[in-house]
């Protein structure tokens, strides 16, 4: 592995000081001169018409601004999510907004709004929708497959076949499968077929979505929450209904996002609109944790079927999957084809089908939440190898590992590359570290009501993209401004991923400055901090802008000193000649000279394949010192894969179904470890979120008025301290992927899926392998399965309590 | 300036508001000359809570200590003490998570006790000390101990939660300066994370209590 000065060392994030004291601002810390306060009406009904809207008395109240209606607002093609609309397709969708000179103000003019609506037929279950007859959550149809919404309805055959407890498996939307599974199945020495279901859960972003806009010089300046700089950008001007230079996007802080935050999303319209249209006063739109469990996304549910052939050895010769994804109103997530992708990479079965159906509901509009698919299906399947596992007397790490991907692997229907896999590495690792053999003697081991369990588990997320910008600016005083795109939403990958210029432009750290945060300081198009990628995909950004600056430091010291640019190195801040090192130009005097000879050497001439965004940054930083921009053309291909291992060990209590979290540890397959601390925290932090998918947090509708159960952190049960262990342990393989120009890829959603498959795989082995087949296993569930009675829920249900 | 889109604020409202309060605190404290030009502004321009009482508040001047200084402001009956930090004394550390005593990011000292100040009347603190995120650092620049182990541990991810986390860490140590790692997870208990990052707050609670913290680094 090459030695670096900055990769793999910690560093403290320039961010780092203003989360502890306190002046770090998020949206709703931002004051304007004359701002109004901005309130949301929302659906009080899971899918309705509005009739009509009285707002004569609102509008009346003194110190009321205005309204702004659905019909004002940008039109966006069905069935995408909407600004604001006259026909709510979920509980708490926003209908109107009014602004007000104080919120309580805008609050009092709601309740004097009259609304009349007329009710439409509503579902919160998937398969009652797809029952002949079944109601649609949308008046235009109940799937949405390539951004089509069609009308999707099974037989009744395809229901009475499955019988009560199996999943019917109708006519898919999406179809895929290599090898002959049929043939492999017959042939398989073990085979399950089991229905399971996995929750929908609440994003519960600390910080809700608020943000606060005006305008200014035809420009409007909008402070929101996003996971990601620049990326949003085109999305949110195109809601807002301007140009992407028209709109100065200012998100430094942003108080988590788990993937809701990661592309624009429509609220943040709500104020930018609102503040136009009142004369270019500034509105605050707060919103509340309320209001966040309808508008703040939500993961997909899945109810699912999955028939697994295995060998005698543990190897997957056959798996056959189909998915019905419980989708919410509109567009929703991919969850469930990035699920049957994640089989097809973590398991590599030999043949596979993949059948799966997106069905619409009228619950929050579902989106991205870390490991968007990938995470559920390990929380579904990994349960099912440590049953294949015991039925063939195979070790639950070996049955892991045998399946794995490596380097060689292909995957999927399309025999896809991968860049790097290690995760047998990470296997191996693990079970080393956290000394898997004397644990699995543990197993069983009874204390009373408590009994010992101990699991392990795997996932997987693609984790890089290509194709992106990067921006960096050598001032006049030899700071080197490295400009980054990528968002706040707490990895420090901002800074750990600028860090690569600064290794490549060999400067010291103290003379960099991370720019970022605010479009207006001239940021580079990055790909959205989301999809574990940003290890990957902006290593690669900064590290091409970087070489584009050496480049260009070179020319201008052969055009002082003679020679070619290739007689040339950089080091200690100079670049130099390689024959006579006294013949040198320090950066800050390079600069001056870039400056003095403009073009392409301050910024004045860009590279023509670079995104409008980065063109419209650079532009705006000519003349200011050598610009190094450049996209990244980087060769390569194939899946980069982020892969994860859990190790845990459990006390479950099986009289009160609880349990405790003896030891855990993370392993990470992410190639060349950037900010070891950084990356410590992620797979801690992924680990606790995983805890959370597999046996705490629920998403309920009650089926019969289509309302939210459970619209509280206290009754959604994100984990507190108290649920999870006060300490963890983490390692990561390090091995370098060769398609990044310091071996990096990314990490942030494996290290969830692998802890929920972990933690749920214990909790069976803790029960002397009961199988639950369903996410969140709750304590009740637990007691039951415990003193053999049946659970409260039937097999398929969604959405419980 | 102003046209149909933008009604031109009444204030004659507002303003026969601030009368009768004039004549309100007569009645009740017998002094009324206090009401201030800046609290019409305060009062037109600031939200109260998001379901709070809206033109019929009356406001009272109160006079807090916060962070070590008296601090003159007009409260509401009904607001919360997080809502006059943020919205009257621009002490915007202090964050709302969910403003209903459910995740503590608005977690402040009253009297070296942590506490929820979303769900605390402001009234109700008018003869306590109130510490807040913004108050623990040393005129000099020094931060508090809890505050640079946060730093050297890598304690915050998304940082929302961090001001009240910190503050029920500089609780903690107050009334126990040598806690264990499992009494300061009690301690922080009532501090929702949703990043996960609890492991790296409570390494640096034991740092900033001068214990051992039991580092692990992927290698």
């Amino acid at each position: 592995m090459a030695t670096f000065n900055l990769i793999g060392k910690n560093f403290t994030p320039p961010d780092v000081r203003a989360k502890v004291t306190g002046t770090a601002r998020y949206s709703e810390d931002f004051r304007a001169e004359g701002m109004l306060f901005a309130k949301l009406l929302t659906s009080p009904l899971p899918h309705a018409r509005v009739v009509s809207v009285d707002d004569s008395e609102a509008l009346a109240l003194p110190g009321v601004a205005g309204i702004l209606r659905a019909s004002e607002v940008t039109p966006i093609p069905d069935p995408q999510d909407l600004i604001l609309t006259d026909e709510p397709v979920f509980v708490g969708q926003p209908i109107l907004a009014i602004a007000a000179e104080s919120e309580a103000l805008a609050a009092e003019a709601l309740e004097k709004i009259k609304i009349e609506y007329a009710e439409l037929p509503f579902t919160v279950d998937p398969l009652q929708s797809l029952f002949p007859g079944g109601p649609n959550a949308r008046s235009n149809g109940n799937v949405v497959s390539q951004g089509q919404i069609s009308d999707v309805k099974w037989t009744a055959q395809d229901f009475a076949a499955a019988g009560e407890n199996q999943l019917p498996m109708g006519k898919p939307a999406v179809e895929w499968s290599y090898g002959d599974v049929d043939a492999a199945m017959a042939a398989a020495r073990v085979v399950l077929d089991e229905t399971f279901v996995t929750q929908g859960m609440a994003h519960h972003s600390m910080e809700p979505r608020t943000a606060m806009a005006y305008w200014q010089n035809g420009k409007c300046y909008l402070h929101a929450s996003s996971q990601s700089g620049t990326f949003p950008i085109p999305t949110v001007a195109r809601y807002i209904g301007i140009t992407s230079d028209e709109l100065v996007f200012i998100t430094e802080y942003c108080g988590g996002g788990f993937g809701s935050k990661g592309g624009g999303y429509p609220i943040v319209a709500v104020p930018a609109l609102l503040s136009k249209k009142l004369n270019n006063r500034p509105v605050m739109m707060r919103i509340s944790r309320h209001e966040e469990y309808a508008i703040g996304s939500a993961r997909a549910g899945f109810q699912g079927r999955i028939k697994i052939g295995f060998k005698p050895n543990g190897r997957i010769a056959a798996v056959d999957l189909y998915i019905v994804q419980e989708n919410g109103p509109n567009t929703g997530g991919g969850d469930y084809t990035a699920a049957a992708d994640a089989v097809a990479l973590v398991y590599t079965p030999e043949t596979m089908r993949f059948r799966g159906v997106p069905v619409n509901t009228n619950t929050p509009p579902r989106g991205p939440q870390r490991g968007p698919g990938q995470n559920q299906i390990a929380a579904a399947v990994e349960p099912l190898l440590d049953k294949a596992a015991r039925q063939l007397s195979v070790d639950r790490v070996a049955i892991r590992r045998i399946n794995a991907p490596d380097n060689a692997t292909k995957y999927g229907p399309m025999q896809s590359s991968v860049t790097s896999a290690h995760l047998k590495d990470a296997l191996d690792r693990g079970a080393a570290d956290f000394n898997w053999r004397a644990r699995l003697a543990r197993s069983g081991q009874r204390n009373g009501a408590k009994v010992t369990g101990v699991g392990v588990g795997t996932a997987y997320h693609s984790a890089g993209g290509r194709g992106f910008d990067g921006l960096v600016v050598i001032k006049p005083d030899g700071k080197l401004n490295i400009h980054t795109g990528v968002g706040n939403l707490g990895t420090y990958s901002h800074t750990g991923t600028s860090r690569v210029a600064a290794e490549t432009l060999k400067v010291a750290w103290e003379n960099c400055v991370v720019v970022r945060g605010d479009s207006s300081r001239g940021l580079p198009w990055n790909l959205g901090q989301f999809g574990s990628n940003t290890s990957f995909t902006m290593t690669r950004t900064n590290y091409v802008a970087a070489m584009d600056a050496i480049a260009k430091l070179k020319e201008i010291a052969a055009k002082d000193f003679g020679g070619s640019p290739d007689d040339y190195d950089i080091g200690e801040e100079k670049v130099f000649a390689k024959a006579d090192p006294a013949k040198s130009l320090t950066y800050a005097r390079a600069a001056e000279r870039a400056i003095e000879l403009g073009g392409k050497f301050d910024g004045h001439d860009l590279p023509t394949d670079i995104n409008p965004i980065t063109k419209a940054a650079a532009t705006g930083l000519a003349g200011t010192g050598l610009v190094g921009v450049a996209k990244d053309n980087i060769t390569g291909a194939g899946t980069v894969p982020a892969l994860a291992a859990g190790f845990i060990e459990i006390e479950l209590d099986t009289e009160t179904g609880k349990y405790e979290i003896v030891d855990y540890m993370g392993v990470a397959d992410c190639g060349t470890v950037i900010h070891p601390l950084g990356l410590d925290t992620q797979i801690k932090g992924g680990a606790v979120m995983g805890f959370g998918l597999a046996a705490l947090e629920r998403h309920i509708f009650d089926p019969q008025n289509g309302l939210p159960g459970n619209v509280s952190l206290l009754q959604s049960k994100p984990c507190s301290y108290l649920d999870v262990p006060s300490h963890m342990q983490t390692a990561a393989v390090e091995i370098a992927d060769a398609q990044n120009p310091i071996g990096a890829k990314g990490i942030g959603e494996p290290v969830q899926g692998c802890a929920a498959a972990a933690l749920l795989c214990a909790i069976s082995d803790a029960l002397g392998g009961h199988y639950f087949n369903r996410t969140p296993v709750v304590a009740d569930m637990i007691v039951n399965a415990a003193a053999g009675r049946p659970q409260s829920h039937t097999p398929l249900q969604v959405n419980t309590a | 300036m102003f046209d149909k889109n933008y009604p031109e604020p009444r204030f004659d409202k507002v303003l026969s508001a601030k009368a009768s309060r004039r004549q309100f605190i007569k009645g009740v404290i017998a002094s009324g000359a206090a009401v201030s030009g800046a609290g019409v502004l305060f009062g037109t321009l600031t939200g109260c809570s998001p379901r709070g009482a809206a033109t019929g508040g009356v406001e009272r001047m109160l006079m807090l200590n916060v962070n070590g200084t008296t601090r003159t402001v007009d409260v509401l009956p009904n607001e919360t003490l997080a809502m006059t930090l943020r919205y009257k004394l621009n002490l915007t550390g202090t964050k709302l998570g969910c403003d209903r005593g459910e995740c503590g990011a608005c977690t402040v000292l009253i009297d070296d006790v942590a506490t929820y100040s979303c769900s605390t009347l402001t009234h109700s603190v008018r003869s306590k000390a109130i510490t807040t995120i913004e108050g623990l650092e040393s005129a000099d620049g020094t931060l508090h101990p809890v505050q640079q182990a946060m730093i050297d541990e890598l304690g915050p991810q998304c940082g929302f939660c961090t001001p009240g986390q910190i503050m029920s860490a500089v609780a903690l140590l107050k009334a126990n300066p040598q806690p264990t790692r499992d009494e300061a997870r009690h301690a922080l208990s009532g501090n929702l994370c949703r990043c996960g990052a609890y492991d790296h707050y409570l390494n640096s609670v034991m740092r900033a209590a001068g214990q051992p913290v039991s580092q692990n680094l992927p290698a």
